[in-house]
Formats: C-alpha cells, structure tokens, sequence
C-alpha cells in the first residue's frame, strides 16, 4: 500500500475543505454573526493539517485500484470529522457524535438531521449545512480530479470509487475532461434553479441553500417544515429540479452534444421517469382526500415521490400521517433510488433493470437448461463482471441493513421507526416514518445507533465496497 | 488532438501508453471486452468494444472529430479497411499496419491512391534497424535525419579509445573530425555538453555526423568501424528473410539456422545467396560447428525472448561478434539493459516509434516545421529537425552571435543536399534543414530556439 500518495490526496481534501469554509464566512460577516470565528478556527486547523502533508508531491507513484478505495472511503471520513468542527466550535450541535452525524448527514446527502429546530441556528451554520450537500453530491474527489494534475491510470480507480452506478464511463477519453464536464452540468443546473427559485420571489439565503439541498439531492431545509411555507411555484420548480438532478448526468452530456434521440433511448431514463408518474398518480388517488384539488394533490404527490425518489427527503406534506398504500409506496421508492451516475443515492434503477433482466433469464434457463442468454440494457449485453458485483451489491446492501436494524432494536421503538430510519439513512433520503418521520428527528437513539447510522449513510453514499473495504483484513496486508 | 486506436495488442497498447503522457484525448477500440478493460485500466483512454471496420463502432469511439486514426489490429485487411472507411467519414490522418510484403510492395498505391497516410511494417522496420546496427557495429542505437545522410550514433566509452578524462573540446582539438559529440550520459546523469565537458570511461556518447565523418573519428578511436563480413541468424521469420535480403547486396555473408525443415526450403528458395542450416539454434555444439566463435555478428530473432538473451549472452562468451537480440513480449526492458547483450531490438517500441514521430509532426504542424523528431537519451531530451523556410530572426546571423538557449546545441546543418556540423562563423539560411538537440521540450519553431 502506497501511504505516502494516499495521504498527499488527504491533505488536498483537508486544503479544499478550508477553501469551502470561506463560504460560511461570508454568510457570518453579512449577517454579523459571531458563529463564523468557529470557521476561521476550523479553516486554520485544516490548512495546519493540510499544507505539511501536500507540500511534497511524492515520489512513489504507484496507485492501484486498492490504493483507490481507500484513498476515497479514508478522505470521506476525514472530510466528515473536519466538516463537523464548526458545529462544536459554535456550540450549534455541542455534542460531537451528534455533530459527525449531521455533517455526514450533509455530505452523503442524506439530510437527516439530529436537531429538533433549525430556525434558531446561526445563517453560516445553515449554510455550511446546506453546502456540504453540494460538495458531497457530485464527490469532493471527483472536484479534486478537476484541479490537481495526478496523471495516468489513478484517476480512474480513483473516480470508480466515488461514483454511483454499477459500472462507470467516461463521457470523454481524459478523466480530467470528464470531471470538469459533470461539475460544469452540476454547476449550470443549480445556477439554472437559483434563478428559477428568485423569480418565485424566496429570499436569497433560502434560495441557495434549497438549491444546494435538491442539487446534492440532500434534503437540510432552512425551515423548520421543510418547504412546505413555500408558494406552490417555489414547490414545484424544487420538485421538478429534484428529479432532474436524478437523472444521470451522461443524459445531459448527449442532451448538450445534441444527441437527443440517443439520449431519450437511454432505458435507465424512461424506466425512472416512468416509475416516478406511476407512483405519483397511485399517490395522489389514494391522498386525495386529504387536499383539495386535483392540483394540489397531484402536486403534493409529485413532489413526495419526487423527493422520496431521487433520495433528497425535502418534505411539503407529513407523509407519515398519510394512507397505508402512500406509506408502503414511498418506502418502496426508497429503495429503488435514483439513476446511476446522479447526484442521488439508493440502489439505483438501472440496478433494478438488470436484477430483473437477470432473473427473467434464470427462469429462461429453467425451461430451456442449454440455452445461451445474455442479459442487455441500452442495447448492449451485461458483462459477467458487472451481473457479479450488482448480485454482491444487493447481497451485502441487505445485510448490512439487517445487522443495522439488529442493532438500532435495542433502543426499544417500534418496528416501523428502525426499518425506515436505516432505509433513510443508508439510501440517503433522510426522513423516514413514525419517530424519524418528516416532523420528527434522529435525536433519540443512542450513540451507538448514531454511529451505525452514520456508517450506514457513508457506506450508501460510496455504494458499501470502499467503505466494507476499510475494514477487510487483506486491504491492509502488505503481502 | 483526438486519436483513435484499432487494435489493443502489443503495439496498440505501447503506443497508447506512450501518447497519454502528450495533450492527446485517446480512444481505443478493440473486439475483446478484457482487452479494452485491461487497457483503460491503466491508460487513460476512453475504450470501446467492436469491429474497428464497422461504421456504428467507429462513430461511437468519435471518428467525425477525430485527427488520427491507427490502425494495429493482427489483420492487414482489417487495417486498411478501417482506414478506408474512417477517411469516408471523417477527416483524419489514417497509419495502417501492413505485414504482408505483397501489400507491402503496393506501398505507393495505398498511399496515393487509397490515401492513406502512413503504412508501416514491423518485421521489415526491425529488420532495417538491425541492417543499420550490423553496418555500424560500434554504435549501440542509431537514428537518422536529413533523409539518412545524418545520424545520431550512441556508443560506449571504453578503455582501450583513450578517451578517460578529456573533455569535449580537446577531443575536437585532437582528432580533427566533423563531428559534434550532442549528449553525454554517465551513470545517472545525462547532459548537453559544453566544451569543458570531461569524459569517462563508461560513459554513453551520442555523436551526431555524416555516416563517412563518423567511420573516421570512430577509426581515429581505435573502434571496429567496418561493417560485419559476415552473419549468422538465428530463427526464420520474416525479420530474418528481410534482413537477409538487405545484407546480401551489402556481400556480407549470410547464414540462418532454422528448425522447421519446410521454412528452411522457403527461405533457400527466396535467398539463393544465403546459407541455410536446418538444426536448433540453441545446440551449442551446431551453432560452434557454424564458426559461431570466427563469427562477427550474431543475430538472434527466434520467437522466444528468453532464447535470444540467453543466446547473445553464450555468443559474448565465446566471440567477439557484435550480438543482436530481438525481444518482443519481455517488459523488462531495465534487466536486459543491465545485462550487457549488446543490442536488443524490440519490435513493438520501433513500431510504436514510427508512428508516434508521424503524430508528433502532425501535432507540431500547427504553426510550426519540424520535420522529424526522436525522443532521445531515455526520453530526457529531444533532436529535432526544422527546415528553414523564410526569414526569421535566426537567419543569417553567425551562430556564436545568437544568444541560445542552455542545453541546446545546433547540431547539423544540411545546404542543398551537402551536410556539415556547422561552427561558431556558421549561419542557418533559407532552404537549409538544421538539427536541434535540447532538453527543453516543446519547441514549435526555428525561432524557439533563442533565449527570450
């Protein structure tokens, strides 16, 4: 293992994550707020950290795959203690455990939140965690990929590790290029929806940080119903900007290359769009007791389904309080998560195509035990590679779910609270049902819960191997 | 610049390697999805799976915007239709590899008439390296510029020339010749020498000169600078019948031993002037009965790397021949360097090379003329040559008045056909080709070449 490479990258991540600081600064000296000193203590910890170690670029060079997957589970660990600094420091979130678990909550775009009310809290603490959900939507290593000069094949070990998906393309030969192109369409958008949202007529503040909330596809809102005080404009421009952020980004790339036809053929895309109007209109004839209005109930079903979906978690509605039938469909939706190579988390649609396609040829192989079959999306047949590791995904996913749930039991709620409060937080939705519903909050499990919790939100964020890996035997033999 | 690659083999995969480090957006194509996995592994490269023939294939991997298709698949067909279809939709530059001597011999029609760029062969590109070597014994690698009337020769400093601590201008003060010594490598250093360069024993000289100027100061050394009389090959492939058939006219004799009986009568039918022995090579008993020990150069290029190292390190043993080893799977490259086998041929680099000097030069024919370009001492430095097309401000002016760069040396000088190691009073003129050598890389133009 090449230790001095891996932690040259840490001190990039430890040097950038001062520079992202600076914002929260800003946000302190406009509102006069004596909060930003825990920034400029926080930013100054992490340059006296970061610059000694990226002073000398190192001479080994060598980077395999294994060097990758530590590299990207160690740097998100490290980005999450740093992150948490400025909450202890304001005495925002006093509690360090509670601190991590809101930063990670920020940074793998889960949004699940250990505070009761978030009104109360200083302008740069809020914005600090609306803003990790930006950072950590598109992959803080894939932005470092943008700027620091690592040549050769690192940089794909390095981004296979960050990306969602159960197998990544580059949309261009270099991965620099490719870097720069996603966080270009990542930018475009959320500028695109900062506009959108002014136009509506919300506040500045609120306007950055819910964009920064649907662009990560995280879900911290500024209020403290979420978005529900919006105006039906403001609700529908986030539901919207929410299920384009879950989009795979590839899609976007054809769409600017004006390759259209090939970009509506992608299955993934018409497979999750699909899903997301079937479970809306069963939502909303199954609510529409509850509003009044076709229009509102269908906007309010869009919009949970929506944020269920692409695992954002912003709420306009108390879902818990809704139909058995809605309850069932958004914990399914929870599950299924949005597209690969987005900003969302979960298992991922286009892993759902292939499990299904996979099991429709086991069936095939039944009745016909000498046929040759191959399983195909997009036109093009699966590799056994990439069939394998989907299975192990799925495999491994569910049991670290099982043994999660396992353990958040002895905290002695129901049933229902542990079920969804892992769902939420290891696919990164954030809201869950009962206690850890939309109105409710993490705050009550244990420290032990909260620490598996947050396990679970990392290891759904980096898709279980990097972070599993970090804690296999053979990653750190030397032989 | 965009460049397609067709083809994920050994050449494929060195060339790929080689571009990534230049400002290149890479796309390999081949039909095996593990070769394609394997190589975007470790290449920064985009890969797609298919029949690089096929229109859909090509059109994925962006041939509409591409510069440069190459073609390096295992079938000549396969590469020249690529490349015709390629040049049918978009406007790049098309290399094709060519193994077949029957294609090859048509080299004029596919290239006008088909239009396509470049067409290499391995085998026969090999076998003209190794010609070069065995007509220059003493040089350890041998590049050529201004068409073949300059080269750029690499020796080893030995003993026995007397050369152990003298330094550059007194050896041109003492030996009289038209030769300009261009880089000096010691142990782990390497450098464009000044006139108080000292040199040692054991050191790599590269000299650039005329072919005839570097027979004489290699004679004045007290090297063996005439060609080999005679050769003894070992293996019967296609590098060998190529380089038979170019060492015949040179009358050197030459004799092949080969296994395979039905080879053996192929080759006594193409080479009548050769001598053929049908045995293995490896028996040491025939190869001493075949005069191995009166031999003065030995030529191993049987199929296995292994064999031919093995065999140049016996031949070193028991004669002074110049020893030629051909390796064309073996990545190690450092070990058989420090193995001390003489020269070692790799099939693959050569290819890789040809190809890459024609990238360069399409790269730096934006705005620029350089001619041909090597990468030198291990890649440390470049020798470039410019041709002087118009007036600029390096023209005419004696050279010792330029104010030049550090670590550049003007290193040949080629007027209407006449070559000459120019001197402080020469000036570079229009319609003349000027060789370069400098460690500072990237120079576009003539101009380039003063201090800013």
């Amino acid at each position: 293992m090449n230790y001095s490479i891996i932690v040259y990258i840490i001190g990039w991540i430890l040097n950038f994550q001062a520079i992202f600081m600076v914002l929260p600064c800003i946000t302190a000296v406009i509102y006069r707020e004596s909060a930003g000193f825990s920034f400029v203590i926080a930013m100054v910890l992490c340059l006296v950290a970061g610059i000694p170690l990226t002073r000398k670029k190192p001479s080994n060079r060598v980077f395999y795959t294994r060097e990758g997957y530590v590299t990207v589970a160690l740097s998100w660990i490290v980005l999450s203690i740093a992150g948490a600094l400025p909450f202890i420091f304001s005495r925002s979130i006093p509690n360090p455990i509670d601190a991590l678990f809101e930063t990670i909550s920020g940074f793998t775009t889960t949004g699940a939140s250990i505070l009761t009310a978030v009104e109360g809290l200083p302008h740069c603490v809020l914005f600090w965690r609306s803003f990790t959900h930006w950072i950590g939507g598109m992959g803080v290593l894939v932005f470092l990929l943008c700027l620091l000069p690592l040549s050769g094949g690192y940089q794909m070990s390095l981004m296979r590790a960050e990306s969602p998906g159960p197998s990544v393309s580059k949309l261009v030969p270099k991965v620099r290029s490719t870097a720069k192109i996603l966080y270009t369409i990542y930018f475009a958008l959320t500028v695109l929806e900062i506009i959108f949202l002014l136009l509506g007529g919300m506040p500045l503040f609120d306007t950055l940080c819910t964009a920064f909330g649907t662009a990560g596809t995280g879900g911290f809102g500024v209020k403290n119903d979420s978005i529900a005080g919006y105006s039906p404009y403001l609700q529908t421009v986030t539901a919207i900007f929410m299920i384009l952020f879950g989009i795979n980004f590839s899609v976007y790339y054809l769409i600017i290359t004006k390759k259209f036809m090939q970009a509506l053929k992608i299955e993934e895309l018409r497979y999750y769009l699909g899903i997301i109007a079937l479970s809306t209109l069963t939502i909303a004839l199954d609510i529409r007791h509850l509003f009044h209005g076709v229009w509102e109930t269908l906007r309010t079903a869009l919009f949970q389904v929506g944020s269920i979906i692409t695992t954002t978690g912003f709420a306009t509605a108390d879902f818990n309080q809704w139909p058995g039938l809605s309850r069932t469909i958004l914990v399914m939706l929870m599950f299924v998560g949005a597209c690969a190579g987005s900003t969302g988390g979960g298992i991922k649609v286009s892993r759902f195509i292939i499990l299904w396609r996979a099991l429709r040829k086991e069936l095939h192989l039944f009745l016909h035990p000498n046929a040759v079959k191959k399983v195909r999306m997009d036109g093009k047949s699966i590799s056994h590679e990439v069939l394998r590791s989907t299975n192990n995904f799925i495999m491994v996913y569910f049991l670290i779910f099982a043994v999660s749930v396992l353990i958040l039991s002895f905290n002695e709620f129901d049933l229902v609270t542990n079920f969804t409060a892992v769902a939420a937080t290891i696919n990164n939705i954030g809201p869950g049902l009962e206690l850890v519903g939309p109105t409710g909050n993490f705050s009550m499990f244990s420290p032990l819960s909260k620490c598996v919790l947050c396990f679970d939100m990392l290891a759904g964020r980096l898709e279980i191997f990097p972070l599993v890996l970090l804690f296999a035997r053979d990653t750190w033999k030397k032989f | 610049m965009q460049i397609i690659i067709v083809g994920c083999g050994k050449v494929g995969r060195t060339l790929a390697e080689q571009l990534q480090e230049e400002e290149t957006d890479l796309t390999l194509i081949d039909t095996s999805p593990e070769k394609i996995n394997s190589a975007t592994e470790g290449i920064d490269a985009m890969g797609v799976v298919g029949n690089g023939a096929s229109i859909n294939t090509l059109m994925e991997a962006g041939i509409e915007s591409a510069d440069i298709l190459i073609a390096v698949t295992e079938s000549d067909e396969l590469n020249l239709l690529c490349c015709l279809i390629a040049q049918k939709t978009g406007h790049c530059h098309t290399i094709a590899r060519v193994r077949n001597p029957i294609y090859y011999k048509e080299y004029d029609f596919i290239k006008k008439r088909l239009g396509v760029a470049m067409i290499i062969n391995p085998e026969l590109a090999a076998a003209q390296e190794i010609s070069r070597l065995l007509s220059f014994p003493s040089a350890i690698k041998i590049d050529s510029f201004a068409k073949g009337k300059v080269e750029l020769l690499k020796f080893k400093v030995m003993p026995e020339f007397g050369l152990d601590g003298m330094s550059v201008s007194q050896i041109s003060a003492k030996l009289r010749c038209d030769i300009l010594i261009c880089a000096i490598e010691s142990k782990d250093n390497m450098a464009i020498p000044g006139g108080n360069h000292v040199i040692h024993n054991g050191d790599f000289v590269s000299i650039i000169a005329s072919r005839v100027n570097a027979s004489l100061f290699f004679k004045k050394i007290g090297l063996k600078t005439n060609q080999v009389k005679n050769t003894i090959i070992v293996g019967g492939g296609e590098i060998s019948y190529y380089l038979s058939d170019m060492l015949l006219p040179m009358h050197i004799n030459v004799k092949i031993i080969e296994k395979d009986r039905a080879i053996c009568e192929q080759l006594s039918d193409l080479l009548p002037g050769a001598t053929i022995i049908n045995g293995d090579g490896t028996d040491r008993a025939l190869l001493m009965e075949e005069g191995l020990a009166k031999a003065e150069s030995f030529v191993t290029l049987t199929n296995m790397d292994e064999e031919n190292i093995f065999l140049s390190l016996y031949a070193k043993t028991v004669s002074s021949a110049k020893q030629v080893a051909k390796i064309s799977r073996l990545s190690y490259d450092d070990v058989i360097d420090s193995l001390d086998v003489g020269s070692v041929i790799y099939p693959k680099y050569i290819t890789a090379d040809y190809i890459l000097q024609y990238v360069r030069a399409a790269q730096n024919s934006i705005g620029s003329n350089v001619e041909t370009l090597y990468h030198i001492l291990d890649n440390q430095a470049e020798a470039l040559e410019f041709a002087i097309h118009e007036k600029s401000p390096v023209v005419g002016i004696p050279l010792a008045q330029l104010n030049l760069k550090k670590n550049l040396l003007v290193g040949c000088l080629n007027r209407n056909g006449k070559v000459r190691i120019p001197r402080g009073q020469d000036s570079i003129q229009v319609g003349d080709t000027v060789i370069i050598v400098t460690t500072n890389k990237g120079l576009r133009d003539i101009r380039d070449i003063l201090e800013r």
